[in-house]
């Protein structure tokens, strides 16, 4: 199956200091060790909020709402795209990032329709 | 950053003792402890799985480099398995689950190697104590050897030429994809004995060859490094078109045989027959979602709806193709077919794809790998870039062939061509022939609707 990891760091504010060289080469090591196990189809960060765009749908009217958001804790900053054998397995990897804060959220992606 | 709850809940598993829910069972909240146990004991037990799930195949290899065969490094990964699954639910998932699992098995195959060399060395004396030093540090380089390697040397053993090719699939699913007996034989829709079996004398055969845990070089690599693709596709090929049941396709089998592919690519980034298979299944597992339509039955490459054509597999198979064409060379049969495969994925409509090339890359292929299976596709090929006719010709010279003789394939396309020349009747018979040879279920409903219509077409053309 596959699994949508989205990471809920909250917002990177520009002021934010940026991860130690440290911090990096952990999150790398980490990274690594996914791609070597066949788990990682796809990554990716975003850019804060500030630079993004909502579009709203109401019936006929669409409305696009500017950045930044308000719910921080909400926005997400990083995606992974997983390929694992089961929901466990998948939190089992996720358990073992390198992070000290944040939400990271599991989602299972719908496949083979119709099968 | 404050953690989210989630993250909390989580976390009163990995430390039941120590934490607040230890405290809470102490001061006798009676009511509620059992099933908070038990639902600890649960998860902890998925936990496990999920673990052994990613930690079997390095700590199979790991063990298998230090005592020799597989059959002992399995026995040995299994207790400590067992260790865990007794001890997580009481105590808490460790916080590093590979590095105790490891631990666990390492102090076992100490224990055992210890016993070995007893036997070996009965007669000569040596200080108890200084043989144990020495051997506790021989056994600690070894394990934290390269894992790579390690798994590599278990790739290569599992894939072995000596074994047979069912054997080799049952093992490599067993010790590389951490597959129970029952999951495989599942799969294989073959009963679970045979499977088991199949393990046992797959293992025998190894030790009995005195096959050493070793990655293999020179011209023996060549040899087992196809072996080892050649039971990768096998395993992809048969979720890809099961030979049997009542379903067409069988994804997780393909999942499994991919990540086979995608974690040897790591191992071995310099070959570029092991980028062409992983960029072969990437690009033929696009197609998964559209090769089943609604009622399970197959749908045939020029008939599926492109759009559903999974494009991030499409993206990752032709980054995969690059990267084999990169490292030049002449691009061997499975790069080829990932060329051919390629050919497909870049047509935005059937009737865009580039006939012309996909018959040059089939050349190419029946030169370097020649086959009857790789004439017939060459021959369905030449049928659609220079017409029917000059297809046929080439599909009747494999008439005769003895290894085709029972592959249903080969009336299926040759009905095809005869209909696409009007020539109904033959092309009724060759469907229904085809129907007779295939054991998959919606396949056979598919080849025996194809001699209805032909036979309908017939009355009124």
């Amino acid at each position: 199956m596959r699994v949508l990891i989205m990471a809920k760091e909250g917002e990177q504010s520009a002021a934010a200091t940026p991860p130690t060289p440290e911090a990096m080469a952990e999150y790398q090591k980490f990274n690594d060790e996914l791609v070597k196990a066949g788990v990682v189809l796809e990554a990716g960060r975003l850019y804060p909020s500030s630079q993004s765009k909502r579009v709203r749908f109401d019936g006929k009217k669409r409305t696009v709402i500017d950045g930044p958001f308000a719910e921080t804790k909400e926005l997400v900053a990083g995606y992974w795209l997983w390929q694992v054998r089961s929901i466990d397995e998948a939190l089992e990897w996720l358990k073992r990032a390198p992070y000290d804060g944040g939400t990271f959220e599991v989602r299972q992606v719908l496949e083979y329709e119709g099968m | 950053m404050t953690a989210g709850p989630s993250r909390s809940v989580r976390s009163s598993n990995t430390r039941a003792c120590e934490g607040p829910l230890a405290i809470g069972l102490g001061a006798g909240h009676a009511s509620d402890s059992p099933g908070r146990r038990k639902a600890a004991t649960a998860e902890a037990h998925r936990a496990t799985e999920a673990i052994w799930r990613i930690e079997s195949a390095r700590l199979i290899a790991g063990l298998a480099r230090v005592v020799g065969d597989i059959g002992t490094a399995e026995e040995l990964a299994q207790d400590a398995l067992v260790a865990a699954l007794e001890q997580w639910p009481a105590e808490g998932v460790p916080e590093r689950p590979g590095a105790w699992l490891m631990g666990t098995a390492k102090h076992r195959a100490f224990d055992l190697i210890r016993r070995r060399k007893m036997l070996e060395r009965k007669h000569e004396e040596i200080g108890r104590e200084l043989e144990r030093t020495q051997e506790g540090l021989e056994v600690d380089t070894a394990i934290e050897a390269d894992v790579g390697d390690d798994l590599l040397g278990l790739i290569f053993m599992a894939c072995h030429p000596v074994l047979a090719k069912d054997a080799r699939v049952a093992l490599t699913l067993r010790v590389l994809g951490g597959l129970t007996t029952d999951e495989i034989a599942r799969a294989f829709l073959v009963p679970v004995p045979t499977i088991a079996q199949r393990i046992v004398r797959a293992k025998r055969t190894l030790a009995e060859a005195h096959v050493n845990f070793e990655v293999p070089r020179g011209a023996e690599r060549v040899a087992s490094l196809a072996s080892v693709l050649e039971v990768i596709y096998l395993i992809f090929n048969e979720g890809y078109s099961a030979t049997a049941g009542t379903d067409w396709v069988r994804p997780a089998l393909c999942e499994e045989a991919l990540r086979l592919g995608r974690i040897l690519a790591e191992l071995i980034p310099t070959e570029p027959e092991v980028l062409g298979l992983v960029a072969l299944m990437e690009i033929q597992a696009s197609r998964l979602g559209a090769r089943v339509g609604p009622s399970g039955e197959p749908v045939l490459l020029l008939d599926q709806d492109r759009a559903r054509w999974d494009r991030l597999l499409i993206r990752r198979g032709l980054a995969a193709l690059d990267r084999a064409e990169g490292l030049g060379g002449a691009l061997g049969p499975y790069a080829l077919q990932a060329a051919i495969a390629s050919c497909h994925a870049r047509a935005t409509t059937a009737a865009e794809t580039d006939w012309p090339r996909i018959v040059a890359l089939y050349d190419a292929v029946a030169e370097l790998a020649p086959s009857p299976v790789v004439e017939l596709n060459r021959a369905v090929a030449v049928g659609m870039a220079f017409g029917p006719a000059a297809g046929l010709d080439l599909v009747d010279a494999l008439v005769g062939e003895p290894s085709l003789k029972s592959y249903h394939l080969l009336p299926a396309v040759r009905g095809d061509l005869l209909r696409k020349l009007g020539r109904m009747e033959e092309a009724v018979a060759e469907f229904l022939r085809a129907a007779s040879l295939t054991d998959n279920v919606p396949e056979r409903d598919l080849l025996q609707r194809r001699a209805v219509e032909c036979a309908a077409e017939r009355m009124t053309g």
